[in-house]
């Protein structure tokens, strides 16, 4: 009844999709992951300036929770400016838990997984409630949850209410301080960006990326739309809550407007638009630009109203220099100014009419952006 | 021959605007049908309400003797129906390859053992199959490019092949002439007949007369959501009632059918 083979098809090529700028490249691309990852485990050992690691953790935090954000948000297109309620379940759970459990010393990063855990159980009937609804309906309804989740966090008993939850001191020495958040934090960092690489290539993300582009076709090419929206949905949220609880036992003390805070999904977003919405390294990049930026801001300018400003400048700039963001606009130039030497150095073609040479198309888009 | 999708007394309306009326229409098992009618006769409501885009108020969908009204878009593919869209709609910012791979994910499945849900998408056997169907298309050298650089006809072409990926038994092609160029509108009736002679059924809605007379075995006319004739083209063609209901509209003097 069906169709097994066409008619008509010559012989069967295998179609090998070639890496895109070619083997050169990948190990190009790959050797300069080594360096960036070496650079990130000895950066704690060589610098060890507590207020630089204290950048360094920060910035960690801000990588895993944009790239768990992208894997969502970039990848399904849907913008969710709900994710501090991920957040702030996941640093709120762990702190209970801590409190509960008098857990003391380096076994309180096992509990990571269960702040993950609730603020994933978190993200089920809220994506079922939210994912049911596009674009800007979307992004207000995930305003609107994020607002009841921090009322709730002001209004319950047992999470403090205005006082918030406080961790427990750690004993450990003081020059070193910041190192184990600085670690978890990179394994989160890391292993978040791996498995969005992995989403990426995977059926699952090329679902995703086609509900991006057009969710009803994607619908009638068999794409369950609900299903895979919910599972990123509930992924993104579970390492979003795993962020959460190192946040708490970093900063110490979690308070309704902190841990549940309007700022923190904006901050994200904007990292990811920075670097580039939807890519694997644009939103990472974006957070290792801003979130230093943003430290160091505010703490040159004591001022509050100067650092603001300063940022305010660069989203400017950025909006109208880079609107796509750092890494789609910077690729693309890089493909016009292949295109322009490849020009430069084809020879004309003997026969041809002078001039022809010149009209060598441009370089076609391969691949989509990474 | 056996009907293979069948509607019965389908009707659908948006506010006050009655799209559907009772449309009751039949595709026979390995033919082409055709399904033509003025603009605004429903043509593409009755499309939406098959593949689940839209929901009937009333009235069934039968596809090979199981009823499928109002099901999910999803369910509507797997269940074996395939359709193209009026405008193309590709996925702009995936490869020509991806768009395939994206199609193919029921092809894979059912192999018994649990697949790794992070294994790379498209394996060899999808790879390979993707690849025929572009080289059956004529695209196959654009497979690496990304969607938003075809023209509009290479769209088409894209649409078509991933639609065949899931080796659907019957498939609903909205306009696939439409804005086409000639050369191209024979290439594509050529290979409509090819899997139509592999046992492929199709469902054709286009206003391009020469091409659904010439490529048909049934057509059947839509007027004011209603299925007012069906038959041969050559029958179809003279019967007063489709004149009347093309000359009917005053608005509608580009679809005055031929003869």
């Amino acid at each position: 009844m069906s169709t097994d083979s066409p008619a008509g098809t010559s012989a069967m090529k295998p179609a090998r999709r070639a890496a895109p700028g070619g083997r050169r490249g990948l190990l190009l691309r790959l050797g300069g992951l080594a360096v960036l990852l070496v650079i990130a485990v000895i950066f704690p050992l060589v610098i060890t300036n507590a207020l630089y690691t204290q950048f360094g953790v920060d910035t960690l935090i801000f990588v895993a929770a944009v790239a768990a954000w992208n894997l969502f948000s970039g990848f399904s297109g849907y913008i969710s400016l709900g994710h501090a309620v991920f957040f702030g379940t996941g640093a709120y759970t762990v702190g209970l838990l801590t409190e509960h459990w008098k857990v003391m010393g380096g076994t309180i990063f096992a509990l990571l997984p269960l702040g993950g855990l609730v603020a994933a159980l978190v993200a089920v009937p809220f994506g079922l409630i939210a994912l049911r609804v596009r674009r800007h309906t979307f992004v207000v309804i995930t305003i609107a949850i994020f607002f009841i989740f921090q009322l709730m966090a002001f209004n319950f008993a047992f999470t403090g209410g205005n006082q918030g939850l406080s961790t427990p001191f750690f004993l450990w020495t003081a020059a070193s301080y910041n190192n184990p958040f600085y670690y978890v934090g990179l394994i989160l960092a890391v292993g978040t960006i791996v498995l969005a690489w992995l989403i990426r290539n995977s059926q699952f993300g090329l679902q995703l990326l086609a509900i991006r582009d057009d969710e009803d076709r994607a619908r009638g090419l068999g794409v369950r739309a609900m299903r895979v929206k919910l599972t990123a949905f509930v992924i993104s949220g579970f390492i979003t809550g795993m962020v959460g609880g190192l946040w708490w036992f970093f900063i110490g003390q979690a308070l309704p407007e902190t841990a549940f805070d309007p700022t923190f999904d904006l901050s994200v977003a904007l990292m990811a638009f920075l670097g580039g919405f939807g890519t694997l390294s644009g939103p990472v990049l974006g957070a290792l630009i801003l979130e230093p930026l943003q430290q160091w801001d505010a703490i040159t300018f004591t001022n509050g109203y100067v650092a603001e400003i300063l940022l305010g400048a660069i989203f400017l700039v950025v909006i109208l220099f880079l609107p796509r963001g750092i890494i789609p606009t910077g690729k693309e130039l890089l493909t016009r100014w292949q295109a322009i030497r490849a020009r430069r150095r084809e020879p004309v073609p003997a026969g041809a009419p002078p001039g022809t040479g010149t009209a060598v198309p441009a370089a076609p888009k391969t691949g989509s952006v990474r | 021959m056996t009907a293979l999708l069948r509607t019965d007394a389908v009707s659908k309306s948006f506010g006050g605007v009655q799209a559907l009326d009772g449309a009751a229409i039949e595709v026979a098992e390995g033919s082409i049908a055709g399904l033509i009618g003025p603009n605004g006769s429903g043509k593409t409501t009755l499309f939406n309400v098959i593949t689940g885009y839209e929901h009937v108020d009333h009235g069934h969908v039968y596809l090979g003797g199981k009823e499928i009204t109002n099901s999910a878009p999803d369910k509507v593919f797997a269940a074996g129906i395939g359709r193209t869209f009026q405008l193309t709609r590709v996925f702009s910012r995936l490869t020509v390859m991806e768009n395939m791979i994206v199609a193919a994910q029921r092809h894979e499945r059912g192999q018994g053992r649990l697949r790794n849900p992070l294994a790379r998408a498209g394996g060899p056997a999808t790879r390979r199959r993707a690849m025929e169907l572009l080289e059956f298309t004529g695209i196959a050298h654009h497979s690496g490019a990304l969607a938003e650089t075809l023209s509009y006809g290479q769209r088409k072409l894209l649409e078509l092949s991933y639609v065949l990926m899931a080796s659907p038994s019957i498939v609903l092609l909205d306009e696939p002439a439409g804005g086409v160029n000639p050369t191209l509108i024979t290439m594509i009736a050529d290979r409509i007949r090819q899997l139509n002679e592999q046992g492929t059924t199709f469902l054709i809605v286009e206003h391009n007369m020469d091409f659904v007379m010439g490529l048909c075995d049934n057509v059947t006319v839509l007027d004011y959501g209603t299925a007012v004739v069906s038959g041969p083209p050559g029958v179809v063609r003279t019967d007063p009632r489709v004149l009347d209901a093309y000359l009917g509209t005053a608005e509608d003097d580009d679809d005055i059918p031929v003869g």
